[in-house]
């Protein structure tokens, strides 16, 4: 599973992807117990998980749409609306909170214009929060993408976000 | 082969790669090559040395010496003085360590005091290196239960032990193992819980990046325990690191023959796979993980039927946490009796815990169950921050117990906790100093619990945002003497009626909160006229 990386090529259309989405599901065929594996790879694809993609899944697995949409808004990692080429994720755990990480999501939802679970328009980025990445020594944290930035104060965060195109 | 005079150590985590430890790995490859001490200098990755917001650090063996913050810049200073000239670097020298770093493993006579079972190898061998764990007594275990001891041998040797499990349920190990092995049905399977969700809590991350294998082989002497020949572990999507040095180590252990078909001519077969989960904390709950598992939505089952008897795909399964598995090698390795030399009579061995919040040297400490809260803040941790006042802690996670500074004397293990109405948890110790704001930490787990709360039953479900409301009025200034009995009264029915832990459990963080800081919560709310 450590090859797949994030999608970085916006430019490909989604149309070009479902081939390739199609690749995944033949491998997964008939196998409902695979379902959050192939969503895993279908989102590392599309970058969200897009109403055709969900039905193909479903059909591929022999699992219901309904028990695909059921998992997909179970868990947070999946989206189902297209997100920004860099997601940018606030930690909210405990130890994140008591060192001001709120004040740190209030910028960082200022700076972006976005609100939590919104993406920019011009798709640059994503913001969400997280409960908890497991650096809490570093508290406040923040994640970009798969780079962890802690110590974070809310004037840090024009630098950090200019780093991400 | 040229014989190595330095081994240059240097720790590689998610919090030393942020600070820049690759570029400053590259800077001192470079400059070695560049003194032409390639042959006699050897720098290799380690896993966290326990330690951090200490920047990137190395260790210089065979001094033994840590350096900390160290930059891309620094590594020159350090190759051509420390390296060549063989005078260490002053300024770097780390000056707050944990202090189990202080102690050298040479002297035999500390080792007691260091106490690390589970944490032995990590950041001083290379987790990448199948060979390093290896040298390090690594799968001797295994041979010894194939050779010695046999299945009903290994489930008598953790019994002995005493093992209970350190997810936090403290459920003793070999029922468990004992139970799957006699539970008919085939095959069984051994899942391992790496879904390390609970906020404040890294310990399993940095046991995963510091030695894989060693999981491994707890997770092989599981298998082989209860007649399982497969095994997955379930470990959190956003643990990039820990993922990638796993099936590393997993590919490892297969090329040398102690992964897959009749492991070392022993009859026994076991294989592992690595499972991504997706972010829902409720997965950290047994049934609930193996549901997901499944490839379903995260939901508690019903219990019993347990997933001893009735786990995975309805087959017999033993559900263990990263850190119980890791202690299983070691004691298979030297036996229950050694085991039993650590910590209390009711509860031996060590425990790992992540400490956090307003302490000189946050980091990863593993001591001795029995350890005094005091000595664990102030002998490894350093002791409170800015030399300011011991306030509380919350001890256990989210779902743990804040505990007041009359609780600094108290013995920490499972047994002894539980008479003050404590939890051990998952060994997440928040500490907080005089500054800290009781009701906002209040606010922050309810809303943390508000936002994990599966939906599956009602009084979690309904009851998380109720408290939600409430104690945003008491932190708004809004609040009255009501509302505190309110957050009491309905997280006790949450307490009695949740279908899981996740709602069981918040009642501890509000009762210990009003047992220790009753006063500063009252004195939030409105007073009556």
């Amino acid at each position: 599973m450590s090859q797949e990386k994030q999608c970085q090529c916006a430019e490909v259309q989604e149309e070009e992807l479902y081939p390739r989405l199609e690749e995944v599901i033949t491998e997964h065929r008939g196998k409902g117990q695979d379902l959050i594996m192939v969503l895993h790879k279908a989102q590392n694809l599309f970058g969200y998980l897009p109403r055709k993609a969900q039905e193909m899944v479903a059909e591929g697995l022999n699992v219901s749409l309904n028990e695909v949409y059921g998992v997909i808004t179970f868990y947070n990692f999946f989206s189902t609306v297209p997100q920004g080429r860099n997601s940018v994720k606030v930690c909210l755990g405990t130890a994140c909170y008591v060192r001001g990480s709120q004040e740190v999501l209030d910028k960082a939802q200022k700076e972006l214009g976005i609100k939590v679970g919104g993406t920019t328009e011009d798709r640059r980025y994503s913001l969400d929060v997280v409960r908890c990445i497991g650096a809490c020594g570093l508290a406040p944290a923040m994640l970009v993408n798969e780079d962890v930035y802690g110590r974070v104060k809310s004037p840090h965060l024009p630098d950090i976000l200019a780093k991400y195109e | 082969m040229n014989l190595v005079r330095n081994h240059v150590l240097i720790s590689i985590d998610a919090g030393t790669i942020m600070a820049g430890a690759r570029a400053v790995e590259k800077a001192l490859v470079d400059e070695i090559n560049r003194q032409g001490l390639a042959g006699e200098i050897a720098v290799l990755e380690t896993g966290s040395i326990g330690a951090t917001g200490q920047g990137v650090v190395i260790v210089v063996y065979p001094e033994g010496l840590y350096y900390a913050n160290v930059t891309s810049e620094d590594a020159s200073e350090i190759v051509e003085e420390h390296l060549l000239k063989g005078r260490p670097v002053k300024r770097l020298i780390m000056t707050e360590m944990p202090r189990q770093q202080v102690i050298r493993k040479e002297k035999a006579g500390l080792l007691k005091e260091q106490a690390r079972i589970v944490l032995r190898n990590s950041g001083v061998i290379n987790p990448e290196n199948i060979d390093e764990y290896i040298a390090e007594g690594g799968y001797e275990g295994i041979e010894r239960a194939f050779t010695e001891l046999k299945p009903a041998g290994v489930i008598k040797e953790i019994k002995d032990s005493g093992l209970v499990g350190r997810g936090g349920a403290a459920f003793t190990t070999a029922m468990k193992w004992d139970f799957a092995s006699k539970a008919p049905g085939d095959p069984k399977y051994i899942i391992c819980n790496a879904d390390e969700g609970e906020p404040g809590t890294f310990k399993d991350r940095l046991i995963l990046e510091g030695d894989p294998h060693k999981l491994i082989e707890g997770m092989m002497l599981a298998g082989y325990a209860v007649g399982a020949a497969k095994g997955f572990i379930y470990i959190r999507g956003e643990y990039a690191l820990s993922i990638e040095r796993l099936e590393k180590a997993i590919t490892q252990a297969r090329l040398y023959g102690l992964l897959g078909e009749n492991i070392l001519e022993s009859g026994f077969s076991f294989d592992l796979a690595v499972m991504k989960g997706a972010g829902a904390y409720v997965c950290g709950e047994e049934t609930a993980l193996i549901e997901s598992l499944e490839g379903k939505r995260g939901h508690p089952r019903n219990k019993p039927p347990y997933p001893v008897t009735e786990g995975l795909w309805g087959k017999p399964t033993v559900v263990n946490n990263v850190e119980t598995l890791a202690n299983v090698p070691e004691i298979i390795r030297n036996g229950a009796a050694w085991y039993r030399g650590y910590g209390t009579d009711k509860c031996p061995g060590t425990k790992v815990y992540t400490i956090i919040g307003n302490v000189a040297t946050p980091g990863l400490i593993e001591a001795e169950m029995g350890t005094t809260l005091r000595d664990i803040i102030y002998e490894y941790a350093g002791g409170i921050k800015e030399g300011k006042k011991f306030k509380g802690a919350l001890v256990g996670g989210a779902a743990g117990a804040f505990m007041g500074p009359e609780m600094l004397d108290a013995k920490m293990d499972f047994v002894n906790l539980k008479e003050y109405a404590a939890v051990l948890g998952s060994g997440a110790i928040l500490v907080m100093d005089e500054s800290t704001d009781i009701v906002g930490m209040l606010q922050s787990v309810l809303h943390f619990f508000k936002h994990e709360s599966c939906g599956h039953c009602v009084p979690c479900r309904l009851g998380t945002k109720q408290l939600v409301e409430i104690v945003d009025r008491i932190a708004g200034g809004k609040g009255k003497v009501e509302d505190i009995e309110s957050l009491v009264k309905i997280s006790e029915v949450m307490r009695d009626t949740s279908f899981c832990p996740l709602g069981q459990s918040l009642n501890l963080p509000i009762s210990s909160s009003l047992k220790y800081f009753r006063d500063e919560v009252y004195g939030r709310v409105q007073q009556p006229a």
